[in-house]
């Protein structure tokens, strides 16, 4: 009976405290004075800011009006040939992989509209940027023997992992996103890199933090994935007697609470905090950091260089300073793509763009195989919509250019 | 069930003596009858045609078993490697009744013995120009010492722990395996970490002009006879042996000894058993025979790193071992290939954008819970041979108590003991 | 001994761990505060492990998928309360923010309470009835805790688009940590506090329905003696459903204290580890022992806090297991021993 009217009363309590606040409005409209946090990150974007070269001088955008066109001469013919795609498209990274594959559709839809003879599937393979995760799904890309290119690995670890298997198959495959440095001294035949590799990246930013920024004490943060390690190697270097050891620190992946690594950077008081790492850990640590009352400026790399990072972070990310060897797209594709694709390119969306653009080309001249597609690339020198591609004996680009971005 | 004749007055005394029999019913049944009484030559006789025929299938590549979407060489190269498993985990799981729930810690202590002598990321690469640990001979080089430094961790790791019982030697082993991983993941200055060892030594054989890395190599992708046959026919061959090795021991002291363990370890010590020993006798073999099938994946997929040895492929390994049938050391084969086989069979039918393989940890989960409710000893139970000699005893004895008056057949001689 | 002992001494020279005794010892305070506080939540779950364990001589693997389940729960309580994931938290004032949370609790609380209930009708209870092996027992916990893992990994996107799958929760976060107060040179955040308070309230309230009332009595005859408990009448399939139940709400409460402190947690592996670690616990301070499980609980989660400053952060997961794995050599029985089945002195 006590418990009846007890049980009773609860629930009554329960539907009218569930009444009130389901009819109540939450702030949630910018209505209140006080922060109310939505999806306003609409607010906060990330805008491409200088361009600079390898050396670190400032450069001009590059001209787009003789970039390679994927529609070609329009009357090619082929058969029995296919691309493939490798990345991360599902997991905690997937909005770097997605990048790529739409720019890469993007080429593929302008050639298959214009070329009706000449229809060149792409095959995805999702990795979830895992090099475990790759390792398993590399045998599958080789033992097709239609597949004559690969886009891909998306990231720096999986290409390390899986780049044997590709390289012993004779199978070309082009990166549009995979910086380590390490990954062309392997001594890969069939590795081209799309993009500037870390060892520029890290240089020009590390000169961009102590010039520009004019920072005096940098902690240096890194997570544990080849890509991270790799380009916090060269920060350090670079920086030189400005990066503080007392703070640098390494975090997983997968990690999310910051909790010490924060403390500790805390009691270093730097001026700036470099990221080594992707998104996923880099939105709730900068999360946690501006909770724990660092105000340092925040600077990472491409692998946090994505629009899921503002809208992870929110206000945490405002004034975070990004960098990319990758170039932002320009208007007229921008629009091409979002008409695609119902979303604006990201990073790494120019690259995919281009880097399909080349593969397609080397199929409409005729390439049946994959040591065709290798002969092509190797001797392919032509103007994309970021930049020059022409590739050197080990697959890196003449050329590399490093875009800063800063979140607004 | 005797077979006692309705109109006898009394019932056979020799009948009573021999004690019950297993029931005889079933196909399992009579095919093991069958083979039973098979003399050893005979029995090997029918065994190598079969053994031939199951090498034979990733060539051939019938296509009732081929599996679209992903390769089936792949997929038998895997199988082998699963089965090697299951074997180790049945020694101890199945034979002596321990619940080691850590076993992929043997495994990636067997997979990173390889990789750290080999690989060139690695700071104790002892790869040389030629000799033992030259190019072509590193991998096989490897083996024993991966063998020999897994069972050392099986020592290390049973020493002591395994004064516990049940539960807690369950959550200790968890524990343990996953504190492999994470040393794995930890000690970055050894074993590089997440990022992981790559470019492991394989064995290099049959290099040819449009094969130049040989025909274990990942590049050998060609028609039916790629990379993934060979390495299967290589893990044929450690699964005979261990299948040998672990028979042999089954029917020995130890084996009996297990059984013992397994079924009640108080009595067991009571009547003069050293169990702690014995116990200690499991873990290790089957630690080493787990290093072994980590150095088979080391060399096969030639990169590791610590994500691919994570708890939940400890889960998997069980299944292997509980599906086909604990202590039965040909069931938890089958086992395995149900583990293997299914999900990449399923890897091309999509439900909802996932295929249909990558819930496999699901059903196998599921599938571990309603055989657990329902039928608890597997598919195919275990029926322990104890005696070495043990069926032609029994058929020795057992032929003159057929005829009657000639005296009591002794039952003793052979215990059939059910799984 | 000497051979654990051996490799446990080439393991650290191999990692070339330096020990960060200045670290610990700058941070001591902020560690110990922050250390109470995962231990506060540690403490909730064990209780669970610790009830079940009493009654039913049985680990409850799959408890720790209860607690993720009921990280869900209060997720899905936020969402129908019209709340959206962003990066930013929401300010609803003190007091409406203490409703919405309250009524994820519950919401929490219920799914985790049902979850656990489930669980032992489901999967442990035929095993009973069959009389099962103890290790069946365990490969059946096994079986359920990633059955439940991976349901929300891949059928619960399916039925509920935006929840489960891969990646974590988007965080819905409605307190701000700001720093409350200072105590000995550590801020102590709103967070930590509302951690800290209501997990000693719900161990409170969880001890006097153990000791003083009539369940209680029955939860702990039934795990003294099954037997006589069921000759002097108490029926032991009622007392164990209610001892998940139990389990379970505390495991839903502490679910929403864990998201307020990581809110981008929610994931469907996010529960293992934390279960692992909330058996450690329980162990630690004595099995079947309701407050060995407070104990152990918050002596794991201040441990655990040195340790990551001491050998740097990713041994953080190490010690939780190093410390099982030692306490179960040494002292099986915990600190404060067993004492569910025996008659409290």
């Amino acid at each position: 009976m006590h418990r009846r009217t007890a049980r009773g009363a609860l629930i009554v309590g329960v539907a009218a405290a569930l009444a009130v606040a389901g009819c109540s409005s939450k702030t949630t409209d910018g209505g209140s004075s006080e922060t109310s946090g939505t999806g306003e990150s609409s607010a906060l974007s990330i805008q491409p800011g200088v361009l600079l070269d390898s050396a670190g001088n400032e450069v001009a955008s590059a001209d787009v009006t003789d970039a390679a066109d994927p529609a070609g001469s329009g009357n090619a013919t082929c058969s029995g040939v296919s691309l493939a795609m490798a990345g991360a498209l599902t997991g905690a990274n997937a909005a770097l992989g997605q990048n790529i594959l739409y720019g890469a559709k993007l080429a593929l839809d302008k050639h298959n509209q214009a070329n009706p003879n000449c229809q060149v599937e792409m095959e995805t393979f999702d990795t979830e940027g895992d090099p475990q995760k790759a390792t398993q799904v590399a045998p599958n890309i080789v033992s097709n023997a239609s597949i004559v290119g690969l886009l891909g690995p998306a990231f720096s670890g999986e290409t390390k992992a899986t780049g044997p298997i590709f390289n012993q198959s004779g199978l070309p495959f082009l990166t549009a996103s995979a910086t380590n440095p390490t990954l062309t001294e392997n001594g890969w035949t069939t590795f081209f890199r799309g993009l500037g590799n870390d060892n520029s990246q890290g240089s020009v930013v590390a000169k961009y933090l102590t010039g520009t920024l004019d920072a005096k004490k940098v902690c240096v943060v890194q997570d544990d994935s080849d890509y991270g390690v790799g380009l916090a190697r060269v920060v350090t270097e670079t920086l030189g007697a400005a990066a503080d050891p007392a703070c640098s620190a390494s975090v997983k992946t997968g990690q999310k609470d910051f909790s010490a690594t924060v403390s500790q950077i805390k009691g270093e008081s730097p001026d700036a905090i470099w990221y080594s790492g992707y998104y996923a850990e880099a939105a709730p640590f900068v999360t946690q950091l501006r909770e724990g009352g660092v105000t340092a400026t925040f600077s990472s790399g491409d692998g946090t260089n994505d629009p899921e990072f503002v809208k992870q972070a929110g206000e945490s990310a405002n004034g975070a300073v990004l960098t990319c060897p990758c170039v932002p797209a320009p208007a007229a594709l921008a629009d091409q793509y979002e008409a695609l694709n119902g979303q604006a390119p990201g990073v790494y969306s120019v690259e995919g763009y281009d880097l399909t653009t080349i593969m397609l080309k080397a199929i409409d001249s005729g390439v049946k195989d994959r040591a065709g597609m290798l002969e092509y690339v190797k001797n392919y020198d032509g103007q994309g919509v970021g930049k020059k591609y022409q590739w050197n004996d080990k697959g890196e680009l003449s050329n590399a250019l490093i875009q800063i971005y800063k979140v607004n | 069930m005797s077979t006692e004749n309705p109109a006898a007055a009394q019932p056979d005394p020799t009948e009573l003596l021999r004690g019950p029999q297993p029931d005889k019913h079933g196909v399992g049944d009579a095919i093991r009858s069958w083979w039973n009484g098979l003399a050893r030559p005979m029995q090997w006789l029918f065994g190598v045609p079969v053994i031939a025929l199951i090498a034979i299938l990733p060539v051939w590549r019938p296509p009732i078993l081929d599996t679209p979407g992903t390769d089936f060489g792949g997929v038998m190269a895997q199988f082998a490697m699963y089965a090697l498993i299951a074997i180790g985990l049945n020694v101890v799981v199945g034979q002596a009744g321990l619940l080691d729930l850590g076993y992929v810690g043997f495994y990636a202590v067997g997979a990173y013995t390889v990789a750290l002598l080999t690989s060139p990321n690695s700071p104790w690469n002892k790869m040389t120009e030629s000799g033992f640990f030259s190019e072509d001979w590193a991998w096989l080089s490897c083996l024993p010492i991966a063998v020999a430094i897994t069972a050392f961790t099986g020592l290390i790791l049973g020493t002591p722990t395994l004064r516990l019982r049940g539960d807690y030697l369950a959550i200790v082993t968890l524990g343990f395996g996953e504190i492999v991983r994470l040393l794995a993941d930890n000690l970055t200055d050894v074993t590089n970490g997440g990022q992981g060892l790559s470019q492991i030594a394989y064995p290099h054989l049959g290099e040819t002009e449009d094969k130049p890395y040989g025909v274990f190599s990942a590049g050998n992708t060609g028609g039916n006879l790629n990379s993934g046959v060979w390495w299967f026919w290589v893990g044929m061959v450690m699964v005979i042996i261990a299948l040998l090795l672990v028979g042999n021991l089954e029917r020995s002291r130890v084996g009996r000894a297990w059984v013992a363990i397994r079924e009640d370890e108080d009595a067991a010590e009571i009547m003069g058993v050293p169990t702690f020993k014995f116990k200690l006798w499991a873990f290790t073999i089957g630690a080493s025979i787990g290093g072994l099938s980590g150095a088979l994946y080391a060399g096969q997929v030639q990169f590791i790193n610590p994500t691919g040895f994570n708890v939940i492929n400890s889960m998997l390994f069980l299944c292997a071992v509980v599906i086909g049938g604990q202590g039965n050391k040909l069931g938890v084969i089958v086992g395995a290939f149900i583990i293997v086989y299914l999900p990449n069979r399923a890897m091309s039918i999509e439900i909802g954008g996932q295929s249909l393989g990558d819930y496999k940890y699901l059903f196998f989960g599921l599938a571990l819970v309603v055989l657990m409710i329902f039928r608890p000893q597997g598919l195919f139970p275990a029926r322990q041979k104890l005696l070495a000699y043990g069926r032609q005893i029994y058929q020795a004895v057992r032929r003159p108590s057929d005829a009657p008056g000639t005296g009591p057949a002794p039952s003793g001689a052979t215990t059939e003991v059910g799984g | 001994m000497i051979a654990t002992s051996l490799a446990a001494s080439a393991t650290l020279y191999a990692g070339n761990i330096d020990f960060n005794i200045e670290g610990l010892t700058t941070s001591f305070w902020q560690l110990t505060i922050d250390g109470l506080s995962y231990g506060a939540i540690y403490a909730l779950v064990a209780i669970g492990y610790t009830l079940v364990y009493g009654v039913l001589r049985l680990i409850n693997f799959a408890h720790s998928e209860v607690f993720m389940l009921g990280m869900f729960g209060q997720y899905v309580a936020l969402e129908l309360l019209g709340f959206t994931p962003s990066g930013n938290a929401y300010n609803e004032g003190v007091v409406m923010t203490v409703v919405f949370l309250g009524l994820a609790m519950l919401f929490g609380m219920a799914v985790s309470g049902g979850a656990a209930v489930g669980l032992e009708r489901v999967a442990y209870r035929p095993l009973r009835k069959r009389g099962a092996k103890p290790l069946t027992f365990l490969i059946t916990a096994i079986g359920m805790s990633f059955v439940l893992q991976e349901f929300v990994h891949y059928v619960l996107p399916e039925i509920w688009p935006g929840l489960g799958g891969t990646n974590a929760q988007q965080p819905i976060k409605l307190v701000q940590p700001v720093e409350v107060f200072s105590i000995f040179g550590a801020s102590v955040s709103n967070v930590t506090i509302v951690i800290i308070v209501a997990a000693l309230l719900l161990t409170l309230v969880t001890d006097m329905i153990i000791n003083r009332t009539k369940f209680g009595r029955g939860i702990r005859a039934v795990a003294q003696d099954p037997d006589t408990a069921t000759l002097m009448g108490i029926s032991r399939e009622r007392v164990i459903m209610l001892t998940f139940l139990l389990g379970g709400i505390l495991a839903g409460a502490a679910a929403l204290l864990y998201t307020l402190k990581i809110p981008s947690g929610i994931i469907f592996n996010g529960g293992f580890i934390l279960g692992i670690k909330a058996f450690s616990a329980a162990v630690l301070g004595g099995i079947g022992n309701l407050r060995g499980a407070l104990l152990g609980g918050l002596l794991l989660g201040v441990m655990e806090n040195y340790g990551q400053v001491l050998f740097g952060t990713e041994w953080r997961d190490v010690v939780a297991f190093v410390l099982l794995v030692v306490v179960l050599m040494f002292r099986p029985t915990g600190i404060l021993g067993e004492s569910l089945g025996r008659a409290r002195v």
